[in-house]
């Protein structure tokens, strides 16, 4: 218990740990709000390849401006990925490649070129390579107070875009053709509200890094799906999910010494989705066995015809 | 080319092939991303296996990436299984929390250890001809080419001996099941094949140069062609020409292998999307060009007929109202009409059009296919 309050003290008196835990709670909100539509839309592994293909964005940026400043990187990141989301729906789009092989192949080949780029540039402008492994595996430590009013801001404007187009967007989600038969320009949608899942993961690059940032996106969108079935209260539970699993990993990693906190992060997140499978009124794992049983008691038939007759 | 030059192209080359062939039923299943998925998951088991035996070139490494590899799918059907989440979640939401276990169990445990993470994540072709295969004090070669080689053979015997089990399973499953083939089982198998492939390259290449190799070529080839062989062979020989190819951009440019190797896999597939022969980006243009000519060559043989004899004929039948009725441009009314000319469906007189015998046939047959 003292180690609880200890912990919330710290939380408003250690300057690392309270920028730490305010980053991924940012991260968390605006990852978990974006990622609903991921996740429902059928496109959870994006974040995947757009976090990869952000890479040669952040080692352009950096040729071209010498700049380290996170926002400057982020900038890089955004463009990159912004191309790469281009190039995913427009491969996709041809009858012969399938989205998940335009997925793997824009995370690839963009990771590579970004990989081949950084290991130029470290041959001839003398630079350092520092920055590619927290870009790889995330440095929640070295966020400072700039970097989280970056992450703010970009976020905040991610959200704006999300609250405008909100009617838009829950067309496009569910019934696209019903929405291009209204006049709505699909494609256009489609590519903005992309944009927007493009902000949402660069933003959480610095904090859990490039693999685990697909988690991130899609995890707390996948717990919250299991309590409800509205699409606003979904959006506010993957919101409320994103921030728990960032302020308790950040809390966690802090107590626990050697514990890295992208990870922890995504072990917490990855702990919701499991309670959620399980308990999730209704739809839940639990729910349907007791469900289960008390068919079969009061239908004994039901037992002789099994899985398979229900 | 010096010695090492040549060792570490035969690695390469022999990567990109093992890679390629279980790759093409990746794609054709559309299962691409599980590469993604199990080239990352399998960092616990490696993590694991190594603790166990403490050394890391011990082949239990393999075994246990291996078997990690596998369970991420087994995790990955059993979430699909209960339904609550769609199959690409399922992924996103299984491999993240492998690594996520593998990270931790590093930096918790293996802080001093020689386990590099960026090594298994980026990979380093260039060290591969210092880890020699020795017997009896002979030097063989690099070991790195023996252990691909043997996970290559492996996958050529698999794909030669299912060829034909495959196949049904991958393009009609239901079929496969209902014969006895038991897909299923060779679902497992593939995959417990990919998690080896993955596993043996990932320590030359690194787990994203093992995507690029997995799905770049079988998606170049299946461009370039519609039968499985074909796809299967195309892929082996784009793959190795993207190795070779990248690993002498890597050395023009003194920069990473694999990364310069994964920018040719990316050059070859924009290639092949451009350019392939039918199913290419530019092939498929023309053909919407041609097709959108042939059929406004039938409207206004159609139209004509349509007015043929008729009061308002002097009216509807001129090059100019085609603009009025149809809603045609212009410049695509006085295309249509050239080419309506040239190959005499059409002919022009005081400045009105006429059928020709022929195009009043192609304007009753249109009628008739319509």
């Amino acid at each position: 218990m003292e180690l609880l309050s200890d912990l919330f003290v710290a939380l408003f008196t250690d300057y690392t740990l309270r920028t730490v835990a305010l980053g991924s709670a940012v991260l968390g909100l605006v990852s978990g709000a974006l990622g609903t539509y991921a996740v429902l839309r059928g496109q959870s592994l994006i974040g995947d390849a757009i976090s990869h293909a952000a890479l040669p964005g952040i080692a352009l940026a950096f040729l071209l401006t010498g700049s380290r400043m996170t926002l400057v990187l982020l900038l890089g990141a955004l463009a990159a990925g912004w191309v790469a989301t281009l190039c995913i729906m427009q491969v996709s789009s041809s009858r012969r490649v399938t989205y998940d092989t335009a997925l793997g192949l824009a995370l690839s080949v963009f990771f590579g070129v970004g990989l081949m780029l950084l290991t130029y540039l470290q041959q001839t402008a003398g630079a350092q390579q520092a920055g590619l492994d927290t870009f790889l595996f995330g440095q929640a430590a070295t966020l400072v107070t700039e970097d989280v009013w970056t992450m703010a801001g970009m976020g905040g404007a991610g959200l704006l875009g999300m609250a405008l187009f909100w009617k838009e967007f829950k067309l496009l989600s569910f019934d696209p053709a019903f929405g291009r038969s209204l006049g709505l320009p699909i494609r256009a949608l489609d590519v903005l509200l992309t944009t927007l899942l493009v902000v949402a993961i660069v933003i959480g690059l610095q904090t859990v890094g490039v693999v685990l940032m697909s988690a991130m996106l899609i995890a707390p969108a996948a717990a919250a799906r299991q309590w409800t079935d509205s699409l606003g209260v979904m959006v506010g539970l993957a919101v409320l999910f994103g921030i728990l699993a960032g302020v308790s990993g950040a809390l966690i990693s802090s107590v626990v010494p050697r514990l890295p906190t992208g990870p922890t992060i995504v072990l917490s997140v990855s702990a919701i989705v499991v309670i959620s499978l399980f308990l999730a009124p209704r739809r839940g794992l639990v729910w349907r066995w007791m469900r289960e049983r008390r068919s079969t008691r009061q239908h004994p038939a039901l037992r002789m015809v099994g899985e398979e007759g229900r | 080319m010096t010695i090492t030059q040549i060792e570490i192209q035969l690695v390469a080359v022999v990567v990109a092939a093992a890679c390629a062939l279980p790759g093409v039923y990746l794609v054709l299943r559309g299962f691409a991303m599980m590469s993604d998925a199990i080239s990352h998951a399998i960092l616990p088991g490696i993590v694991v296996a190594f603790f166990l035996v403490g050394n890391l070139n011990s082949p239990l490494l393999i075994l246990g990436a291996a078997l990690t590899g596998l369970l991420t799918v087994v995790l990955v059907e059993m979430l699909t299984a209960t339904r609550l989440v769609k199959e690409d979640a399922a992924i996103g939401l299984v491999f993240p929390a492998l690594f996520s276990v593998g990270v931790i169990l590093i930096a918790r445990y293996a802080g001093d250890v020689h386990l590099d993470l960026d090594a298994v994540l980026l990979g380093e072709l260039a060290f591969a001809p210092f880890n020699r295969l020795e017997v009896g004090g002979v030097d063989l070669g690099p070991q790195g080419l023996y252990a691909m080689g043997a996970v290559g053979l492996v996958n050529l015997a698999f794909i030669l001996v299912f060829y034909k089990e495959l196949k049904l399973a991958t393009f009609d499953a239901a079929l496969a099941s209902s014969l006895g083939f038991m897909p299923v089982l060779l679902h497992y198998l593939l995959m417990g094949l990919v998690s080896v492939t993955a596993v043996a390259a990932f320590d030359a290449v690194g787990a994203i140069l093992v995507v690029a190799l997995i799905v770049g070529p079988p998606a170049s080839a299946r461009l370039l062609t519609d039968r499985l062989s074909m796809t299967l062979l195309l892929s082996v020989v784009l793959g190795v020409a993207c190795a070779i190819s990248g690993y002498w951009l890597a050395h023009a440019l003194d920069a990473s292998i694999a990364g310069s190797m994964a920018t040719m896999v990316g050059v070859c597939f924009a290639a092949c999307y451009l350019f392939a022969p039918r199913h290419g980006w530019l092939a498929l243009r023309r053909l919407e060009h041609r097709r959108r000519f042939v059929f406004a060559r039938k409207v206004l043989a159609i139209h004509l007929l349509q007015h043929e004899g008729t009061p308002e004929a002097d009216r509807e039948c001129r090059a100019d109202h085609l603009q009025e009725h149809l809603s045609w441009s212009p410049s695509f009314s006085r295309t249509v009409v050239q080419q309506a000319r040239q190959r005499e469906l059409i002919h022009q007189h005081n400045g009105r059009l006429w059928l020709t015998p022929k195009g009043r046939a192609l304007a009753q047959k249109s009628v008739v296919d319509v």
